[in-house]
């Protein structure tokens, strides 16, 4: 077995850098869309949109990252593409976010945070991503993060997926089994909004109408430094993206 | 044998009963026959004439039902064999060609079909409780028929309320270990029971589509192009494959042409998911035995793989190139060059990882012997992929069914005989070498060209056909007069191994269960849709 030691050591420190510094190997994000300012071709642009994640603003498009679900319309067999966010830290406070002053999340344990992942009806893309967390490059550990297999001690629910009818009762139960404080991030498109499922009579529009959620990461499926992110962002040690703004000199 | 050989059979043996009419130009010979007939032409097809079924595709007419049974030529020359049944809408009865012609694969094609449309197939003895859970919702809840009314549905919401698992060992002292849906760390919904005196499972149960979104439902009424994001995103880690079988559908209806170019970009991406996936699976083989630095290096092997397809493709799971008629953007020549480095350079690493693991003999003996399938049982279920070739099946579409010139191409199709966890593992490491010399093949012979031709949009029905990375996969779209789809089945590779996995849970220690199941590379967002 000494073959297996040696070939770990030799194979060195693969991690990156990120939060400390910024991860700019290739592949590491699909990026999103930008609000851009596009006077002429901005209703062909919205009609494109699959997802209604565009919407018409004072002299461009504004996106709604929450529904985006990277068709690549708006850059793919356009004359002019929007502009191209590339980033990763996408990961905002949802708006129905609980107050959370001096909790103790925030505090002296958020150096150590249990993380029970559900399945609310994923297509396996967005939990391959919070598979690559726990491989090298990732390494979710050396940060304090910890996936759990039980909720009784896990501190932030993690879930993805649009919250298909058959899962409501095992996410509540979830839910509910996890001592206080807690969090839930919903992680993907289709946690967000349903994604491309949101019509779909047995998904709900996204897992907040079965949650409280506290924190959202964009994407389909948000690659891993996405969702690290929304994990700092949960326990207060990034700030949210400003990302999710509106158009540039526009309010939404 | 071929169509004109398979003609004379039937006629000979059935008469005016079944009526085979050949369409040259696909390949397929349908034949239509009553419902007496059926089961015994079916039984024929696939016990004596070596047919391996494919599918049941279920299709409410505007009077009457057509159940279209289909069949290929798994390990022979010959083409596809549709077998149609058609009744008036009011008659609900087919007979069960899982139980009287003996053809197990069609087992959960007729359970689905009982649950989604209401249909009955007489003699099959487990309907219902299937795709609809009988916990969340009442019989007669029929999703697929057209004239479903979901709001009705879910506002009038009447499931059992005793409901309890099904039991099949009596002995004294025996009891159930339920697993899941929500169980281990990352994993998909999944709900086992397995029945125990003690320490080894006697019998398993699987309970699937906890994450059903009706996919097949949603896609109706869409443009080709819109169902096609569902078609791309309902089993995201094998995107590229089945919005290629979906495409081929589309541009199959509309006789379109793909562009030499896009054929090729195609196979580079089918290939490339395949290594990647192949990749991931031998990942999590590694991760259920615990052996912490092969899960590492497997880790990073799966993560290189997929910054490759993220710079490549501009998405790390290939989302959004695909379009009816080609692809949605060409790929530049020297970025294809790149990824075929970065394939090698995987498979490199992937060929070091697997001589290290054959001689690390803890590693072995937790695969070795384990969670077996045997060739037999494999052919009466009519399993597809690496499941398959590891169980002794040579079944492979690339081969068989040749598409987008997978004929010119030259690779090998790799096979054993043992059926346990250790060959399934060998088999992914073959396949992934396999993948890398089909991109290198189609790096070199690219040339500049258009990637996509438009697709004039035509009413009809077809087949498109993939060999993804899990397996087999079919998938049937009918367009209508405005090039709409009205009708979508995807029958999906982890539809038709699942139905196998808890053959290999039994007879194990529940401690082999984790190891088991991840040498199945099973996905439950395949099967459910």
């Amino acid at each position: 077995m000494s073959q297996w030691v040696i070939k770990g050591i030799r194979t060195g420190i693969r991690s990156t850098q990120y939060p400390s510094a910024e991860e700019r190997a290739a592949g590491v994000t699909p990026g999103l869309p930008a609000a851009t300012m596009l006077e002429r071709d901005a209703a062909d642009m919205v009609a494109r949109c699959p997802t209604r994640a565009l919407a018409q603003a004072g002299g461009g498009v504004a996106v709604d990252y929450r529904r985006c679900v990277h068709c690549f319309r708006c850059v793919r067999g356009v004359q002019r593409p929007l502009a191209w966010h590339a980033g990763y830290e996408w990961a905002g406070r949802a708006a129905a976010a609980r107050p959370r002053d001096g909790e103790p999340l925030d505090g002296p344990f958020r150096r150590s945070i249990h993380i029970v992942v559900v399945d609310a009806g994923d297509c396996g893309a967005c939990l391959n991503e919070v598979r690559q967390l726990n491989n090298p490059y990732y390494n979710m550990h050396r940060l304090g993060f910890f996936i759990t297999p039980t909720p009784r001690h896990a501190d932030v629910l993690l879930v993805v997926g649009p919250g298909t009818d058959h899962m409501r009762v095992a996410l509540r139960k979830v839910y509910d089994a996890m001592p206080t404080p807690k969090r839930v991030v919903a992680a993907g498109a289709c946690a967000l909004s349903g994604g491309v499922f949101a019509e779909s009579f047995v998904c709900a529009h996204g897992v907040g109408e079965l949650l409280p959620v506290d924190v959202e990461v964009p994407g389909n499926p948000p690659p891993p430094l996405a969702i690290l992110h929304g994990l700092l962002v949960a326990v207060g040690r990034k700030p949210p993206a400003a990302l999710l703004s509106a158009l540039p000199g526009t309010t939404r | 044998m071929d169509h004109s050989r398979l003609k004379e059979l039937i006629e000979a043996a059935w008469g005016e009963q079944a009526r085979c009419r050949l369409d040259t130009a696909r390949g397929v010979n349908e034949v239509t026959c009553g419902r007496a007939t059926l089961a015994q032409l079916c039984g024929r097809l696939f016990h004596e004439w070596g047919f391996a079924f494919a599918g049941l595709i279920v299709e409410e007419g505007a009077s009457e039902w057509s159940l279209r049974y289909v069949f290929y030529g798994a390990e022979q020359d010959a083409r596809w064999v549709h077998v149609v049944a058609a009744a008036p809408l009011a008659e609900t009865v087919f007979p069960s060609i899982a139980v009287q012609a003996r053809i197990f694969a069609a087992d959960w094609h007729e359970r689905e079909a009982e649950d989604l449309y209401g249909v009955h197939f007489d003699g099959h003895p487990r309907l219902g409780d299937f795709v609809l859970h009988d916990d969340a919702w009442q019989e007669g809840v029929q999703p697929m028929r057209r004239g479903f009314d979901a709001a009705a549905a879910m506002r009038d919401r009447r499931p059992v309320a005793d409901w309890r698992p099904r039991r099949a060992v009596k002995e004294s002292g025996a009891f159930i270990l339920p697993i899941g849906p929500k169980f281990s760390g990352v994993t998909e919904s999944v709900h086992f029971q397995l029945e125990t005196v003690g320490e080894d499972v006697i019998r398993s149960w699987t309970r699937l589509f906890f994450k059903w979104r009706a996919v097949e439902k949603l896609a109706e009424g869409k443009e080709a192009q819109d169902a096609l994001l569902l078609a791309e995103r309902f089993a995201a880690t094998t995107a590229f494959a089945h919005g290629l079988a979906f495409c081929r559908a589309v541009e199959a209806i509309c006789g379109t042409d793909v562009p030499a170019r896009a054929r090729l970009l195609r196979v580079l991406l089918a290939e490339l998911e395949r290594l990647r996936q192949h990749a991931g699976a031998i990942q999590e083989i590694c991760e259920s035995t615990a052996l912490v630095v092969a899960n590492s290096q497997a880790g990073l092997i799966e993560e290189e793989l997929l910054r490759v397809s993220g710079e490549l493709a501009g998405h790390r799971y290939l989302f959004g190139l695909l379009a009816p008629g080609g692809l949605a953007a060409d790929l530049p020549t020297g970025a294809c060059a790149r990824a075929l480095q970065g394939a090698q350079a995987a498979v490199a690493k992937l060929d070091e990882l697997e001589r290290r693991l054959t001689v690390s003999s803890s590693f072995l003996d937790r695969l070795e012997e384990v969670g077996a399938i045997w060739p037999r049982t494999a052919k009466a279920y009519s399993l597809v992929g690496p499941v398959a070739r590891a169980s002794g099946l040579a079944r492979d579409l690339r081969r068989a069914q040749p598409y987008l010139g997978y004929e010119a191409f030259d690779f090998d199709v790799p096979v054993e005989q043992e059926g346990d966890g250790y060959a399934r593992l060998r088999v992914l490491f073959a396949e992934a070498r396999q993948s890398a010399r089909i991109i290198g093949q189609a790096v070199s012979a690219l040339q500049e060209g258009e990637v996509h031709r438009p697709v004039s949009p035509a009413a009809g029905a077809a087949l498109g056909w993939v060999e993804a990375p899990r397996g087999a996969t079919f998938h049937w779209v009918r367009l209508d007069e405005r090039g709409r789809v009205s009708r979508y089945r995807a029958v999906t590779p982890s539809f038709a191994n699942w139905h196998s996995f808890h053959l290999g849970a039994e007879k194990f220690a529940f401690q082999d269960f984790p190891i088991i199941l991840s040498t199945f590379d099973l996905s439950a967002a395949e099967n459910d849709r």
